[in-house]
């Protein structure tokens, strides 16, 4: 059997990626880079929908804060470990995604971004108002100081967050490489063709919303166990859904990599405002940025490369 | 019923009160070269959505090689071997022109024929219309002729068993729509029934065993060719009063 180099390659990040957190001191390192991958997984969750698909949404930040409040409430329910909270997130935000889709993925366009926009905003009211989990005032959780195999609790949710970027990477790969993305792609060009020449429009679709809502669940699983305090606003937090937006569009939505260094290009460079300039930057720059590229490059850093290379070949 | 790929009976379909084609019966045999022809927006292309489902109409049946296929989504009609091309071009944009072709191998035609070497029999349509040194090239910046082209390409890819051909010829040269009269010649001689829409009367005369004329919606002749063209209420319907 031949093993891709993909596989090759994910596997030796992972262990590099556990490597360097053995190795390195500066904790500062692991919550920069957990941000980073953070804003990656949900930038590829975004993309499967909004990029293969073509269902360019404003929601999908909202299965993050979902996932969030999902593990908070299982963890004050049961004090389940945190790799089953994020699993039981992501089956949760899977069906969500796949119940909203039922419901919406009848619109087009402008109508589908705003459904999922006023579905986000629902969501952040029910959660709001439920006591349970805190409501507006919000929740703690209490981490434990020790975890084994690791030195500290945020060297652990580094290297899980790692984890779960190459998995969704992978899932993303494969999705937009198989078959499956050769049909999302047809839906994405012309809806009525794809249908007509055999793709079952409805069910690519559903896959598409299911596959989206469990991957940012996922994401946001971990997310209270890495900030300790999480509450309606920083859950849903206009920069953290405007990143996973963003960052596809920028890096290029067609591919499965153009998400990836979308992320991780403009998640480094945030993270380097933050420290050196101020957080409040961030969301202006982005901003700025997303407008450029939709308006000067909309396939992104990807597409860019791809008509620098077509130039010279041309030559 | 044996003999008959595509039985339309009493369809009917209204565009809010606008009614686009009122109680059409038609039928295509199997192995037929099938013309339909008619005025501007005598509803042809709307037929032709009822028939391959990308339209729902609102009465009457359609049978497919004697299943009743009316309510089946479009998808599972294109799996059956229900093919068309469109009138207004809709190519894959962001695809080549060979993934182009690649959509209705992987998904129509998949459950029908062979799984491998796709690329391989996109390549052979492409070939068959002439269109193989264009397998790279972009779709989206097809010309308005090679994106009809394109469709037809497309169209063969699904593997049909009835192909419906909506005005692929609007706007080739004569030599041209000789070149695609000869595709669609050798493909119904492989069993393919075919309809044709067309205006160019020259290639409907000389490819169609028998047609169908719509008028407002409403059939109004149905014949040989060469009654077709003696009729005096299709000639009424093309030249006005
Ligand atoms: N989706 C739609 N909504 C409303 N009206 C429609 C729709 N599709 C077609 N029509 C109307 O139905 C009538 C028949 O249109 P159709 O496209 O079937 O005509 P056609 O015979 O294909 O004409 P042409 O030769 O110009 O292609 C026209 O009056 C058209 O305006
Ligand atoms: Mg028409």
């Amino acid at each position: 059997m031949k093993i891709s180099p993909f596989w090759i390659i994910t596997v030796l990040i992972l262990i590099g990626g556990y490597l360097f957190a053995e190795w390195a001191e500066n904790q500062f390192l692991f919550f920069a880079g957990y941000v980073v991958l953070q804003s990656l997984i949900m930038a590829v969750a975004w993309n499967i929908l909004g990029g293969f698909t073509g269902y360019v949404n404003f929601g999908s930040a909202g299965f993050f804060a979902v996932g969030a409040y999902t593990a908070i409430a299982l963890h004050q329910f049961l004090e389940a470990p945190l790799i089953v909270l994020i699993i039981i997130a992501g089956v949760v935000c899977g069906l969500i995604g796949l119940g909203t889709g039922y419901l919406t993925l009848r619109l087009r366009g402008v109508y589908f971004a705003i459904a999922t926009l006023a579905m986000a905003i629902v969501f952040e009211s029910l959660i709001t108002n439920w006591e349970y989990v805190g409501g507006s005032t919000g929740a703690y959780v209490i981490t434990p100081t020790e975890v084994a195999f690791f030195d500290s609790y945020i060297e652990m949710l580094f290297v899980l967050m790692l984890f779960l970027a190459l998995v969704s990477v992978a899932v993303s790969r494969y999705l937009s490489i198989s078959r499956i993305g050769q049909g999302l792609a047809a839906i994405r060009d012309d809806e009525t063709a794809a249908e007509c020449m055999g793709v079952p429009t409805l069910r690519l679709k559903l896959i598409s919303t299911t596959v989206m809502g469990a991957m940012m669940g996922v994401c946001g699983a971990p997310f209270p166990f890495f900030v300790t305090y999480i509450n309606p606003l920083s859950a849903f937090d206009l920069l953290i859904a405007v990143n996973s937006i963003a960052m596809p569009m920028i890096g290029g939505t067609a591919v499965w990599f153009g998400p990836v260094i979308g992320a991780l290009l403009l998640g480094t460079i945030q993270q380097i405002i933050t420290v050196t300039v101020s957080s409040e930057l961030n969301i202006l720059i982005v901003g700025v940025v997303l407008v450029l590229f939709v308006a000067l490059a909309p396939r992104g850093i990807v597409g860019l490369v791809q008509d620098v290379m077509k130039k010279r070949r041309g030559k | 019923m044996t003999g008959r790929v595509l039985e339309v009976t009493d369809l009917t379909k209204r565009f809010g009160g606008f009614v686009a084609l009122d109680t059409v019966n038609l039928h295509v045999n199997e192995n037929e070269r099938f013309g339909l022809i008619g005025p501007n927006g005598s509803g042809k292309t709307t037929m032709i959505n009822c028939v391959s489902g990308a339209l729902f109409n609102n009465e009457g049946t359609v049978v497919f090689e004697g299943e009743d296929i009316t309510r089946m989504p479009a998808f599972k009609r294109a799996q059956l071997g229900i093919a068309r091309s469109f009138q207004i071009p809709k190519p894959f944009k962001s695809m080549s022109v060979l993934e182009n072709l690649r959509v209705p191998l992987e998904y129509a035609a998949w459950g029908r024929t062979g799984h491998r070497h796709i690329d391989e029999q996109a390549m052979e349509i492409l070939e068959l219309i002439g269109f193989a040194d264009r397998a790279h090239d972009n779709s989206a910046g097809l010309t308005q002729v090679d994106m009809r082209k394109l469709e037809l390409a497309r169209a063969l890819a699904a593997k049909p068993k009835l192909l419906v051909s909506d005005e692929a010829m609007a706007g080739l040269s004569s030599a041209e729509v000789d070149e695609i009269l000869d595709i669609l010649f050798k493909l119904n001689e492989r069993g393919v029934a075919v309809i044709m829409i067309e205006h160019i009367m020259r290639a409907v005369m000389r490819f169609c065993e028998r047609i169908v004329v719509l008028d407002a919606g409403k059939k109004i002749a149905e014949g040989l060719p060469d009654e077709i063209v003696r009729n005096p209420d299709v000639e009424r319907a093309y030249l006005g009063e």
